[in-house]
């Protein structure tokens, strides 16, 4: 009850917000609600499951790339174009379940590391569908759903928190479920579950699955609604960013992801505005979050007053 | 069928030591049966190729009439084997509660209750199983293994650690399972073994020395003994 009321209270401000905030803030949130939901997918596998990759950007890639190769060269509707990002993360995330699921530690964030490295490289080496580093556009007139026009800044705002909602929830729930608590149970001791009759393997499988579509939905929806396709977006920062944005807002967290999110980008985008030495405000903001508050943002608030978190 | 595990031959190698040499071992149902033998006798060896969480190098395992060598570990604890670790494995940041709710595999509070309540712990199912003591971390290590109803029951080393006053609550939870569930004991304490087991079988050096009622063992001990060098318990 209490997890429900949290997490329709948080998407009712988000919507309330969309209509209140101004257009420079209304634009950042936009960005942040679709970069939330990368974080969500990043944080099934790590913060629930406890396997960390060093290369989910792939995956945002894959839809990313899913997407914008579908409609800038296949002349599809965004919708299929979507679809078609979302099998492209899945199918991407399955092949590397299947090989990587068979290290473990830190072999496991080298082999996902070298994967995301893989996929990098690919997307420069078919520079000429890609437009490698340079990137493409996607037409504005293109970008339509049912009469959508998706560049309309309100519009963007509200499809990027349908996006939200959806993998908030879908997470939320996934988590209350039997899967949900086995997949923690593998975090907290992988062997005692095994020998309590659960097939880990699987559920490490489908965790990756899970966490590689959403990471996809999230990187399709940025193409979709910013318009642009970049190599950048499958470099090894982007893989890097949502292990900060989910450490530093609480893993193992449902709302965690957004709120580390949220903190990231503003703490960036106000400090820049101070001065050219931003990054090293934000470096000691980091350190000092790593020293008082090791479990998060929100694991902070789970452990010290709400301890039914979800 | 009256064996309701049985193995033939089986061995484990480690990099050209032989851990298990060629155990043939029959469990009869409803028996608690001890597996006694000194240090690197390779009993917790043996009862993990059981189990499966390693496989063997040699030979086969047959539980209730059907081979299941090549079963993976999560398979035959679903065909009803429990197992419990010598060294406690209980989830330590999740609730009592929590950790029989994945032991039962069904989520049934109801049930998950009941479990702690055989073990005296009920009235502690919300604290974290880490702030237990390390004695009540064992008692929850077992009552996660009896929780499953399981129609064998490993038990490594269960009493290790426990104080005098838990083990006698032990021997007793143990009794009370007599008759329904299957028992496969590794106990270094010879008090616990005498008391509970139907049947003890004694390795050394990965191979069956004796196997017997505990009658039969007791009169060999000295000679046992002896031959071991040292008794553990």
């Amino acid at each position: 009850m209490r997890s429900a009321a949290l997490h329709l209270g948080l998407i009712a401000v988000l919507v309330a917000a969309g209509l209140m905030l101004p257009a420079y803030h209304q634009g950042n949130l936009a960005r942040i609600l679709v970069l939330a939901t990368y974080s969500i997918g990043y944080n099934v596998l790590f913060g629930y499951t406890g396997l960390l990759s060093l290369g989910h950007a792939m995956f945002f890639g894959a839809g990313m790339y899913g997407l914008g190769l579908a409609m800038h060269h296949g002349g599809f509707a965004p919708v299929p174009a979507f679809v078609i990002g979302l099998a492209c993360a899945a199918g991407l995330a399955a092949i590397v379940a299947l090989l990587a699921l068979r290290t473990i530690g830190v072999a496991f964030m080298i082999v996902t590391l070298m994967f995301a490295q893989t996929a990098f490289l690919t997307v420069l080496y078919f520079g000429e569908w890609t437009r490698g580093d340079e990137g493409f556009v996607l037409q504005q007139a293109t970008r339509q759903i049912a009469g959508l026009d998706l560049t309309n800044p309100t519009v963007r705002y509200y499809a990027a928190l349908v996006l939200f909602s959806a993998a908030l929830l879908i997470t939320a729930r996934m988590m209350q479920l039997r899967f949900g608590h086995v997949l923690i149970a593998v975090r907290e001791n992988e062997e005692r579950t095994r020998m309590l009759g659960y097939d880990t393997q699987r559920h490490k499988f489908l965790a990756l699955v899970i966490s590689g579509t959403l990471s996809g939905a999230a990187g399709a929806a940025y193409a979709l609604l910013f318009g642009y396709v970049g190599a950048t977006f499958t470099s090894v920062q982007y893989s890097i960013f949502p292990l900060l944005w989910v450490l530093l807002g609480g893993a193992g967290t449902t709302i965690g992801p957004f709120i580390g999110t949220l903190f990231m980008f503003y703490l960036i985008d106000t400090t820049s505005g101070l001065t050219n030495a931003y990054l090293m405000i934000v470096g000691v903001v980091l350190v000092l979050l790593t020293l008082f508050a090791r479990a998060g943002i929100m694991g902070e608030v789970r452990e010290r007053f709400a301890p039914w978190l979800p | 069928m009256t064996d309701v595990l049985r193995t033939e031959g089986l061995t484990k190698d480690f990099a050209g030591l032989r851990a298990v040499d060629r155990v043939d071992l029959s469990v009869a149902t409803g028996d608690i049966h001890a597996l006694i033998g000194p240090n690197g006798a390779g009993k917790s060896t043996l009862v993990g190729m059981v189990a499966g969480r390693s496989q063997p190098s040699a030979g086969r395992v047959w539980f209730d009439g059907r081979d299941i060598t090549t079963l993976p570990a999560h398979a035959r604890i679903r065909a009803g084997i429990a197992y419990t670790f010598q060294i406690t494995a209980v989830y330590a940041r999740l609730s009592l509660l929590a950790n029989l709710e994945l032991a039962l595999r069904d989520r049934s509070r109801t049930r998950a209750v009941q479990a702690l309540e055989r073990v005296g712990l009920a009235a502690r199912a919300d604290q974290l199983a880490g702030d237990l003591s390390y004695g009540h971390q064992r008692l929850l290590e077992i009552a996660m293994g009896v929780a499953q109803a399981p129609r064998l029951l490993i038990l490594d080393e269960p009493t290790q650690g426990l104080a005098e006053s838990e083990i006698s609550e032990f021997n007793t939870l143990i009794r009370g399972l007599a008759g329904q569930t299957t028992i496969l004991l590794i106990e270094h304490n010879m008090n616990v073994v005498m008391e509970l087991a139907d049947r003890i079988t004694v390795l050394e050096t990965g191979s069956v020395l004796a196997n017997g009622s505990p009658a039969d063992i007791q009169a060999n001990l000295a000679v046992q003994e002896a031959y071991l060098g040292h008794a553990d318990g």
